[in-house]
Order: C-alpha cells, then sequence, then structure tokens
C-alpha cells in the first residue's frame, strides 16, 4: 500500500466537496450567531463538530474564524471547549482575527465557575500571539491566586507559555517567583507538580542569559526542596512522581545515611505498576550509589525482579523500553544477570525490535556456565522463519565465541551452520569462521576442513566471499583447491561487482602465491593484469603496489603481503567508555534506547540546561570559603565532547614531538631562555603570580580557544583521597600554591576542578582541567597554555602542588 | 514533556491531533506514517516503538490496529511516553466503551476534550478517569460492541499486543444503562498468559505465566475493597537460579517470582493475611501484574512427527492432548507450523468425525494451520497432513520446518492456582448488594513445541 499523499486523502464521508461548503457553514453559522432559540446550542454542536473535523483532517478552515468567534457566546460548555479548540488552532495565523477572542476569554476568566475560569484561562495562553501578551498578565496573575486549584494548575502551565511567547514580560511580571512560592506553599499536589515542571523549563532556558537561572535550578535541587517532594511523594500522581523522582537524582546527598534515608523511602515505588516510575526510581538508586561499589552491586540485584516483571506485564512497546534499560545494565554488570538468561530467550511471537535487544542480552550474559544453553538456544533460531533474526543469532553465536576462553563447543555449531546449506546462513557463518580464525588460529585444521567443501558458486555476499576468499589466501598450503578456486574466481574478475571482493582476491592470490608458486603463477599474472586495468582506484593502486614489489624483490613482497600474523587478542570495542558512561548518566531517557548520548541527537536548543553543567551538578566559583557560592557555569562546546577521545591521543602525540623540537632548536641557537625549564631533575623555575584574576567568561573563552597543551594521568597518594571529602579542600591547598579554582564539582568518587594560574608579572594564563577519581586514586589533567613553551614547566608545578596535597 | 499527540487509522489517516507546543512540523503525521510503513525495504520488520528523524522524536503503540503517536524534541523517558500512549487508549476505552476506528471517529470531539484534560502544554496532568469525569462533559456515542467486526487487516496488530478482547467489559464508565440507573457491578478478571517451549523430545525447555488481576469498577460512591489472595502464596523465591523446579514441586505453594501493584493498592495486611485493600478508581485497570515461573502443569501436551516419504513427499503428524480437566474447554485454539520452503502442496486428513475444525496452507509463507474451535479438556486431536515438494529434499526435514505453535484460550481456568478468595465491597447498607464478577482466563502468550 502506497503512503497518503499529502493532497489526497481516503474518501471520507465528511470530506467537504470544495468551497462551496465552508460558505454554506459560514452562512449557517451566521444564522445561529444570534440566535438564543432553544435547541439552538444543539444544531450549533452539530456546525462546530463538522469544522473541527476538518480541522482534525487538515483542511484549513480558519476562515470561519469570525463567525466561530461571533458563536461563541454561549453557556454550553461543550460548544465553548469546542470554540476554544478551533481559536487555539487558528488564533496564530490570525493573529488580528484573535483579538477578537480576548474580549470574551477574559470575561470568561471571571466565571463563577471555576471549570469556565480554567479552561479560558488555558484557551486564552494558548493564542501563542505575541502582540496579545499583555492581555494575559492580568488573568494569570488572579489565576495563580484563584481559589480553586483547578484554575491554579491552569495558571502555572499558563506561565510557562506566556514564557515561550514573551519570556521578557514573564519575568517581568516576577512570575517566577510567585512559582515557586506556590510550589512550596500549595496543598495541591498538581499545582506543585506544575510549578516544578515551569520553572526547570525557565530556568534552564534562562541559564545563558541570567545572572539569577544558575543560582534558581541550584535552589530547586536544594536539601529543603528535595525533602519537602520526598516527604509527599506519595499524593503525587505517577506521572508527577516521575517528575519528583528526576529531580532527586540531581541531589547530591551529605552523606552515605542521607542516601539510605531517600532509598528506603523510595523503596516501595519498584513495586509500582507504571514503568516510568519504576525506572525513574532505579535511576535515583543507581545514581545514588555511584561511589558506594559494594552498595551499587545490591541495587542491581534488587532492581532485577522488579525490571523484568515490567517487560513481561506491559505492551511490546513498553516491554521494548524497559529492555533497553536492561540491556544497558547487562552490559555494565553481566554477571549479575547471569543466571537470568532465559529471561532473554526470544518468543517466537515477539516483535523484531525486542528479540534484536533479547540476541544482544543473550551474548552479553554468556559466560562459561550458560554458554551451552544460550548457544543451544540459538542456534534453534538460526533455523528460524524470520531470516534477519536468524542471521542475528549466528552472529551472536560468532561474538560469544569471540568472547570465550573455551570455544569448543561453538566452533562445532558454527560449522554446522556452514553445511545447513541456506545461503544467508553459510554467508555470516563464514565471515564468523573467519573472525574466528583470526583470534584462534589452532582452529584452522577442523575449519578449514568444512570451509573447503563450500562452493564458491553458493556464496553471493560480498562480505562472506571476501571472507571466504581471505581463508582461500591465507590457508591455502591446507586447502587443495585453493589456487584452482581462486583461479576461477580471477577468471570471472569482470563480473564481480564489489571491489572489497576485489580486493582481498588480490592479496589472496598473492598469499597463495608465495605458498604454492607453480600452481598460482598464472592466476596471480591475470589477477594483477585484470587489478592493474580494474577503473575502481584502490583496486588499480593495490594491483600496481604488488606488481612493483614484486619485480623489486619477491622476498620482500612476501614479507610485505604475508608476514607472520599474531592472532588478535580483542577486537576493538565499538563505543568508547566515555560514551558508555555518559549513556549511563542518561539512564530513563531516549540515549538508552538509541545508544547514543543526546547530543548526538537532539538540537541544542531543545537540549535545555547545558550538558556539562548538569554533569558537574554544583560547579561553584572556587572562593576559599566553606558555604559554596552559586556558579557560574562552565560550558564545553559539542565540539569538544564529541572528539574528546581523539582528540586526546592526538595531542599526546604532537605535545611529545613540539617538546623535543622546541628544544632542538633551543640547542641550536645556544639561546638560554629563562622562560624555559631546563632537564625535568632540576627544579622549575617558573613563578606564579599569587594573586592571580581570570573572570569566568575569559576563563571559558580561552578554554574554547586554545589547543590542549599537554594531557596526562596523575596518581594520587592515600592522604590526598583522604583529605578531599569536598573539592574547598583541595581549592584553598592549590591557592596556597598560587593556582586558583575557577570552577569545582562534583561529588565522590568523581570530581571535576577547573584551574587557572598566571605567570609573575606577565599575562600570560594557564588553564587546567582536573578531574580526580578517588576510588581509583587517579587525576586526568588536562593543561592549555597562552604561552605553549611554558606547558611543562607549569606541569611541573602543577603535579608537585597536587603531590603535596593532604600531608600536613 | 511531549510536543503532539496524533491518533492514525491503518490507512494512515489523522482521526485526532493535537498540537500542544507548536515546536514540531505539522507534517509530521506523514512523515511518522511513511516511516512506520516502509521502515525496511523488505517489509520485513516492524519499525520499532520509538525512533528519531531529522531531530524529532516520534513515539507509537498500536493499540486495536490503531496507532497511537508522541512526538517531541527534547530528551524524555521513553517509557514514560510509552505508558502515557497506552494509558491515553485506555482513558478512551473507558469512556467509549468500545476502542475502535469508528468508536473514535464518532467520538473525537469528546476525544479532544480528553486531549486537553489530560496533557496540557505536553505536561501530563492526569490520566485518572474518575478525575476526568469532572471536567469533561460531552456524551459519549456508544458503538454497539455486538456490531463491531474484527477488523480484517486489524488482526495483524492484535497479534503482537498482549491485550485480549472478550474480558473486559464494553460498557462506558459514563454511559447510563437503557433504565437510565447505572448497574452497580465490579469485574475482577485474573488473565494469565502463558509461555512455554518444549524441546524436541518434549521436555520443557522454558516456562512462565505472566498474570494480570484486572479490575473494572462501575459501583457508586467508591467503596473499600478487600481483595484476599491464597494464604499460601509467596513473593520471591530466594537465591539460586529462578529456573530451579526441584525446590517448589510438590510443596503445594504458590511461589511468585515478582509482583507489582497499582497506587490504589494498600499493602497494609498483605503480608499478614495475603488481602489488598483498595478503593478502586472508575475504569479499568490493573490491580496486580505477577510473574512466575514455578513448575506448572501445561494446559496442552504438542507431539509432531514427520516423515519422509520419498523423495518428493512427506507426512507431518501433529497431536495435541488437552491436560487439563473435562469440565473446561478451550477456545479458539490455532496450530501453526511454517513447512518447507519448497513445499508445494498439503492435502489434510482430520480424525474421523471432526467438528468445528479447519484446516488451510498458506501459500505464501508456506505455513500450516489447523484451526479448533473448541477442545475440551482431556480430550485429544490428530491432524495428518500429506506434504508434496517441488524439489527433493536433500537436507533433514526437520531443519527447514517447525517449530509447531499455539494460540488458545481457555476461560474459567488458570494454571498459577493464584485465586481470589472473596471480594469484599465495604456496605454501605444492608441493602447494598452490587454484582461481583470474578473471572479466571488462561491464554498462549508464547506456546512452542520444537520438532
Amino acid at each position: 500500500m502506497a503512503p497518503p499523499a499529502q493532497s489526497q486523502r481516503s474518501p471520507s464521508p465528511s470530506q467537504p466537496s470544495g468551497k462551496s461548503e465552508l460558505s454554506d457553514l459560514k452562512l449557517q453559522l451566521r444564522k445561529f450567531a444570534g440566535s438564543r432559540a432553544p435547541g439552538v446550542d444543539d444544531s450549533k454542536r452539530e456546525l462546530f463538530k463538522k469544522v473541527i473535523s476538518y480541522m482534525t483532517i487538515g483542511i484549513d478552515v480558519s476562515s470561519l474564524f469570525g463567525e466561530m468567534v461571533m458563536c461563541s457566546a454561549t453557556s454550553d460548555i461543550v460548544l465553548k471547549k469546542m470554540c476554544y479548540l478551533y481559536v487555539g488552532n487558528y488564533a496564530k495565523v490570525n493573529p488580528d482575527l484573535a483579538l477578537l477572542t480576548i474580549n470574551f476569554l477574559q470575561r470568561d476568566c471571571h466565571d463563577q465557575d471555576p471549570m469556565i475560569r480554567g479552561l479560558a484561562l488555558r484557551s486564552l495562553c494558548s493564542l501563542r500571539v505575541a502582540n496579545l501578551v499583555e492581555y494575559l498578565v492580568g488573568p494569570l496573575g488572579s489565576g495563580l491566586k484563584d481559589s480553586n486549584s483547578y484554575v491554579r494548575m491552569v495558571a502555572v502551565i499558563g506561565v510557562l507559555k506566556l514564557y515561550h511567547i514573551s519570556a521578557s514580560t514573564c519575568i517581568d511580571a516576577d512570575f517566577p517567583s510567585m512559582l515557586k512560592h506556590l510550589m512550596l506553599n500549595d496543598s495541591d499536589t498538581q499545582v506543585v507538580a506544575n510549578c516544578l515542571s515551569a520553572l526547570q523549563e525557565i530556568w534552564s532556558a534562562e541559564a545563558s542569559r541570567s545572572e539569577e537561572a544558575p543560582r534558581e535550578r541550584e535552589a530547586l535541587i536544594s536539601k529543603p526542596v528535595i525533602y519537602y517532594l520526598l516527604n509527599r511523594i506519595k499524593e503525587f500522581s505517577e506521572w508527577a512522581q516521575c517528575l519528583v523522582l528526576e529531580l532527586i537524582t540531581k541531589y547530591v546527598p551529605s552523606d552515605s545515611s542521607e542516601i539510605f534515608d531517600i532509598m528506603n523511602l523510595l523503596e516501595d515505588r519498584l513495586q509500582h505498576a507504571n514503568g516510568a516510575v519504576v525506572l525513574a526510581t532505579v535511576k535515583v538508586f543507581l545514581q545514588l550509589t555511584l561511589s558506594m561499589t559494594d552498595v551499587h552491586q545490591q541495587v542491581y540485584e534488587r532492581i532485577k525482579a522488579p525490571l523484568l516483571t515490567l517487560v513481561s506485564s506491559g505492551s511490546p512497546e513498553q516491554s521494548y523500553a524497559v529492555l533497553s534499560h536492561l540491556h544497558l545494565l547487562v552490559m555494565r554488570a553481566p554477571y549479575v544477570f547471569s543466571s537470568d538468561y532465559k529471561h532473554f530467550y526470544c518468543q517466537y511471537n515477539e516483535p523484531s525490535y525486542v528479540k534484536r535487544l533479547k540476541l544482544e542480552m543473550l551474548t552479553a550474559v554468556a559466560n562459561e556456565s550458560n554458554t551451552y544453553e544460550i548457544v543451544t538456544e540459538l542456534c534453534e533460531y538460526a533455523a528460524n522463519v524470520d531470516i534477519p533474526i536468524a542471521r542475528e543469532s549466528i552472529r551472536a553465536v560468532g561474538k560469544i565465541a569471540l568472547q570465550q576462553y573455551d570455544v569448543n563447543a561453538i566452533v562445532d555449531r558454527l560449522l554446522q551452520f556452514l553445511e545447513m546449506d541456506k545461503d544467508y546462513v553459510t554467508a555470516d557463518a563464514l565471515v564468523l569462521v573467519k573472525d574466528l580464525l583470526r583470534k584462534y588460529p589452532q582452529w584452522s585444521h577442523d575449519c578449514i576442513a568444512v570451509v573447503g567443501n563450500i562452493s564458491s558458486k553458493n556464496v553471493q555476499e560480498p562480505k562472506a566471499k571476501a571472507a571466504l576468499i581471505w581463508m582461500l589466501g591465507e590457508y591455502s598450503q591446507d586447502m587443495q583447491d585453493a589456487p584452482y578456486i581462486l583461479e576461477s574466481l580471477i577468471e570471472n574478475w569482470d563480473e564481480e561487482h564489489s571491489a572489497e571482493v576485489r580486493l582481498h582476491l588480490l592479496t589472496a592470490v598473492m598469499k597463495c602465491f608465495f605458498k604454492r608458486p607453480p600452481e598460482t603463477q598464472s592466476a596471480l599474472g591475470a589477477a594483477l593484469a585484470a587489478g592493474v586495468a580494474d577503473f575502481h582506484q584502490d583496486v588499480h593502486d593495490r594491483a600496481l603496489f604488488y606488481h612493483r614489489i614484486l619485480r623489486y624483490n619477491v622476498s620482500v613482497a612476501e614479507r610485505v603481503v604475508n608476514p607472520p600474523k599474531q592472532a588478535v587478542s580483542v577486537f576493538a570495542d565499538t563505543q568508547s567508555s566515555e560514551i558508555k558512561d555518559r549513556i549511563f548518566e542518561e539512564f530513563n531517557s531516549l540515549s538508552v534506547l538509541y545508544q547514543k548520548p543526546s547530543y548526538m541527537f537532539i538540537d541544542k536548543e531543545h537540549r535545555g540546561p547545558p550538558e556539562f553543567a548538569d554533569e558537574l551538578g554544583n560547579l561553584s566559583i572556587g572562593e576559599a570559603e566553606d558555604n559554596v557560592v552559586p556558579s557560574q557555569r562552565v560550558e564545553e562546546n559539542d565540539k569538544d565532547l564529541l572528539l574528546t577521545t581523539a582528540e586526546k591521543e592526538e595531542t599526546r602525540g604532537s605535545t611529545g614531538h613540539s617538546q623535543q623540537a622546541s628544544f632542538g632548536i633551543d640547542d641550536l641557537l645556544g639561546l638560554g631562555m629563562p622562560a624555559v625549564p631546563d632537564a625535568p631533575p632540576s627544579p622549575p623555575q617558573l613563578k606564579l603570580n599569587a594573586k592571580a584574576a581570570l573572570d569566568p567568561s575569559t576563563f571559558q573563552q580561552k578554554w574554547r580557544q586554545l589547543p590542549v597543551a599537554l594531557s596526562q594521568e596523575l596518581s594520587l597518594s592515600p592522604q590526598a583521597i583522604a583529605a578531599l571529602t569536598a573539592p574547598q579542600a583541595l581549592l584553598r591547598h592549590m591557592q596556597s600554591h598560587s593556582i586558583h579554582c575557577i570552577a569545582s564539582g562534583g561529588q565522590s568518587p568523581n570530581f571535576k576542578f577547573f584551574f587557572f594560574a598566571q605567570k609573575y608579572k606577565e599575562s600570560s594564563n594557564y588553564l587546567v582541567e582536573c578531574i580526580i577519581n578517588t576510588s581509583s586514586a587517579k587525576a586526568q589533567v588536562k593543561i592549555k597554555a597562552d604561552d605553549q613553551s611554558t606547558s611543562q614547566a607549569f606541569s611541573t608545578l602543577f603535579e608537585s602542588a597536587l603531590s603535596k596535597f593532604g600531608i600536613p | 514533556m511531549i510536543s503532539q499527540f496524533f491518533v492514525l487509522s491503518q490507512r494512515g489517516d489523522n482521526i485526532v491531533f493535537r498540537d500542544y507546543r507548536g515546536e514540531v512540523a505539522k507534517g509530521s503525521a506523514e512523515i511518522f506514517f511513511r516511516k512506520v510503513k516502509f521502515w525496511k525495504e523488505d517489509g520485513q520488520e516492524e519499525a520499532p516503538p520509538v525512533f528519531n528523524v531529522d531531530g524529532v522524536n516520534y513515539f507509537h503503540v498500536k493499540v486495536v490496529g490503531l496507532l497511537f503517536v508522541a512526538t517531541t524534541r527534547v530528551n524524555v523517558s521513553p517509557s514514560l511516553v510509552l505508558e502515557l500512549l497506552q494509558r491515553v487508549a485506555r482513558v478512551i476505552k473507558d469512556y467509549l466503551g468500545v476502542l475502535s476506528e469508528d468508536s473514535l471517529r464518532k467520538n473525537f470531539v469528546l476525544v479532544y476534550e480528553l486531549l486537553d484534560e489530560v496533557i496540557d502544554f505536553g505536561y501530563v496532568q492526569t490520566t485518572s478517569t474518575e478525575v476526568l469525569k469532572s471536567y469533561v462533559f460531552n456524551e459519549p456515542i456508544v458503538v454497539d460492541a455486538a456490531r463491531l467486526q474484527p477488523l480484517g487487516p486489524a488482526a495483524i496488530f492484535m497479534q503482537g499486543t498482549k491485550r485480549m478482547p472478550g474480558t473486559a467489559v464494553t460498557k462506558s464508565v459514563v454511559a447510563n444503562e437503557p433504565g437510565g440507573r447505572k448497574r452497580e457491578e465490579i469485574f475482577v478478571d485474573i488473565i494469565e498468559k502463558i509461555s512455554v517451549t518444549f524441546s524436541s523430545s518434549g521436555y520443557i525447555l522454558t516456562s512462565e505465566i505472566d498474570g494480570t488481576i484486572q479490575m473494572k469498577s462501575y459501583l457508586s460512591g467508591n467503596p473499600e475493597i478487600r481483595l484476599a489472595l491464597n494464604e499460601d502464596l509467596s513473593i520471591g523465591r530466594g537465591g539460586g537460579s529462578i529456573y530451579d523446579y526441584r525446590s517448589s514441586s510438590g510443596s503445594g505453594a504458590i511461589i511468585l517470582d515478582d509482583c507489582n501493584f497499582h497506587e490504589s493498592v494498600h499493602l497494609d495486611s498483605f503480608d499478614l493475611d495475603r488481602t489488598l485493600s483498595l478503593v478502586p478508581p472508575d475504569g479499568e485497570f490493573p490491580v496486580m501484574n505477577y510473574r512466575m515461573t514455578q513448575e506448572f502443569k501445561p494446559p496442552f501436551h504438542i507431539n509432531c512427527l514427520i516423515e519422509e516419504a520419498g523423495q518428493h513427499k512427506a507426512e507431518v503428524i501433529i497431536k495435541v492432548r488437552a491436560e487439563f480437566p473435562s469440565n473446561i474447554n478451550a477456545n479458539t485454539v490455532v496450530v501453526q507450523m511454517p513447512l518447507p520452503k519448497y513445499t508445494a502442496r498439503a492435502n489434510f486428513e482430520l480424525e474421523p468425525g471432526a467438528v468445528g475444525q479447519r484446516t488451510d496452507f498458506k501459500e505464501a509463507n508456506k505455513k500450516l494451520e489447523w484451526g479448533l474451535k473448541k477442545i475440551v479438556g482431556g480430550s485429544e486431536h490428530t491432524l495428518r497432513a500429506k506434504l508434496t515438494f517441488s524439489q527433493e529434499s536433500h537436507a533433514n526435514i526437520t531443519k527447514e520446518a517447525g517449530p509447531v505453535s499455539m494460540t488458545f484460550t481457555i476461560p474459567m481456568y488458570n494454571v498459577s492456582r493464584l485465586q481470589v478468595k472473596y471480594l469484599q465491597i465495604a456496605k454501605k447498607s444492608s441493602s447494598y448488594n452490587p454484582y461481583r464478577w470474578v473471572r479466571y482466563v488462561t491464554q498462549s502468550n508464547s506456546y512452542v513445541a520444537r520438532i
């Protein structure tokens, strides 16, 4: 079935034939507009219904605006609601006409019936017309003070709507502080929840503009607010509970007894029938216990059963969402779930999106004790009628084989796949056998015997064909027919569409030639000739290269093309651990389903508060005072986030290089530059300004602009770890060494600091990012400097300052 | 926080469309539908419930063949949105009595009214049918349930969902009875979906019960209700693998692996005497969901044999034996089995005197289908199918066919032996005696025998 094009819709009885219908409606509406005759409301209802049904299917009925407004003078609440719906939909495109509605909406805002007051206020705020905002402030103000909770509920969201139409009007009218007051005092929990939603949205949007926004956001996760919400949590609706729980994940408790109190209080939320509540609770538990390894493990055990229940009790869609989270947990702690592997067996009627996840989980939990059962089960799926899942299952067997120490049983199964005589099974199995041989060359004998029986004509998929050819080349000494199979493949060179296969073919025939020259010589000649004539650049280049290196020296060619190989011990993991950690931080969000951190799929303006600030929780300006001054946040741009891993390596390489180079030049010229450090053993001569000053925005700007000059990992002494209970301790210490903190944050075991220092009597700055993990006693240090040549000297100084921390 | 909500028919028509925040372009319904329809070129795979197109996240659930969709640009909790969509469908069903394309189209104004109260500016306000009653004024136009044909192509969507038709009552929570009076009644359904996988030698590889105690109350005045379950019920299997069958068999106790409860449920005396107390809100809701891997007696034993009969022929013999008491019947039983790809024809032979049985060979996907209207407890039924192949079979046929799967419903029977011992309604007056219905039903979820 073709998808419906926008213009052509399926015929429906309510479809108007054209303009005439609309003008007909218009006339009828006019007729009823002023009428107060009995029964007129019923006729109006029918007309309104028609208008709204047109609106739903996408027909523009905005030309009726005037008539609709005229008809809105009614006491019939159903009619009123339909009218509000219509007006809300079209006011934005008809701002002039929208003005007409203000009158009756404002009047309704003072109606006796709270229901009408609420409805009118909601519609008034939904007009989304910028030049009407002046009419909103009054009704909103009284709505927030209304005696009826329904009206207050609507008014709170109304404030948020106003903020989106005109942020300045909203802030100037001081609505946020009214919301704050309501949030902490209202008796109705839905009003409280709406205040919380609205304030979170407003302050994170304001974060980049206003000075007070960060402070206000901080206030939302302060102890009194959190405790106030926690104590009332059961009064909230299940949806509002999710909101509160999400807020709690950002709260940093002061000690472990506080953590346990919160967890005990929330314990029964894990038994909630609503999966969203359970997952939000799980997130709180996981985040709170991150630094308490033992408890964190217990949390995994505790949340296992509720999550598995959610998987089987909900709709397949809900199961999918929960399974994705289980998948994340399984990847982090496979051993916790290794005895539950049967829960991850696929059921024949499950949608493929669920089956795929389960296959990945089976791969992850496989260990010595359950591999046999899991692989047996996976083999059942390989014969499945659902071909994509069958293929996925075969790959899963392969992955398990590659992660196990004892692959005896698995190799047999894989080889059985090759004998199943189904094209797609053979194709996937070949790729797997190839990978397996790269890791376990000792199995070559068994595998080759089976692979040798496969007719290359039955293998069509490029990946599989390439794998087969690779094996033919690699093991040509053990495979009787290898040269001849290769030869026949080369004869059909022109029919081979995949460049990947042709590249492999070239390499394989070379390898074969070194092992069995007389049998292969002619094939090699043909292959090189065909390759040099190939239109594909890579194939052409490779053929030419082989040709020349062979002419130069055959033994050199052999060393290049077919050197002795070391077995691959670990195949590269596709996702860096940094990305995985980020996804874990974003537990209970789309990041987990997409298996990507949010910055990869959410537009910047919808990402809410800057990620970086979020991660740091309460990053605070590093004045050496005990009361934490709420902070100026440092935002790391996306590029930084994306590049961190790659960049690190690059800079490591390049700094080493430039260092050497600059030393070389020094020597060459024989100049003594005072700022340049001497050989490492002698003490650094760099002197720092004890009263250095740098404002946060300059810091931020510089941090973005400067390249990383040095990046290294330092170890911390046990004394230092003991002293680092809170960021402040280190700040004061570093300050005594003229290294100042501009921002700090985090909680045990992860602390993050930004330091800066200035060269004495010069305006040359050093910027430092220092991430300390107290459980591993390591500090990751990144240094940026205005004057790159002195960064090494500064680093030495920084290191010595850090090493003295905690030593009295 | 969501941006838009809409319901699409199977053909992709908007039935209702509500834009809450104006952040996502209007064409989103078309973009969504195209994406779902053509998720993979070969049409073999279903689109996942959540995906992202150009920065817009689309969430959808399928309910009775309709697509309930939400969009957003922010990184929200997926389970919250999916749960919400499911809940919106339930609220609409509470109001309309029957949820179908027809009833939605007839009542779209009411649905808009509900949507306005359920969500404001993308934030959930309430999904409680009870609370909504005071805000919603349209009267539902009730669609006659009996007239409803099972929508043809909708059946595809039905298979995946675990909801069951038939047990839930098709009566609106707000509509009055023809007499103008509401009938005081309460329904408690114990629904158990069972999954069993038999190995080729008939041994049970895995088995699980996913149960729900579903309630639908039409009681006025919100009286408190007490539900008593088996006293020997225990929850959580301490230590060791949960698949350890030895410990549990014979002891007679019912051991749930885990369970969860609706928020209206009070568990104050649950630990003591296994009673749940609650003030049921209006509408349909699960009181308790539970999960059980304790060993139980599978209601059906399946036996399947394939015999080669020459190079182009084979015979399949499927035997199904009902292992439950003879006063119980299973309904709408369907046995299915994929046959080798090269099967050209299948000739069926039913047992002599077979009534209410049908057989079919689905040419397109090479599947054998055997339907039985009714199976009486204790009886055994056999099907023989003679297959003709279009090519010589060289591989082992058992690798090319199967597994046998079975779907069924067994009313008034539950495999877990979990029971509602009594259902007590706090009395308002001595004459107050509402109707109480406690019903049990067992359904297949995934019932598979490998060959």
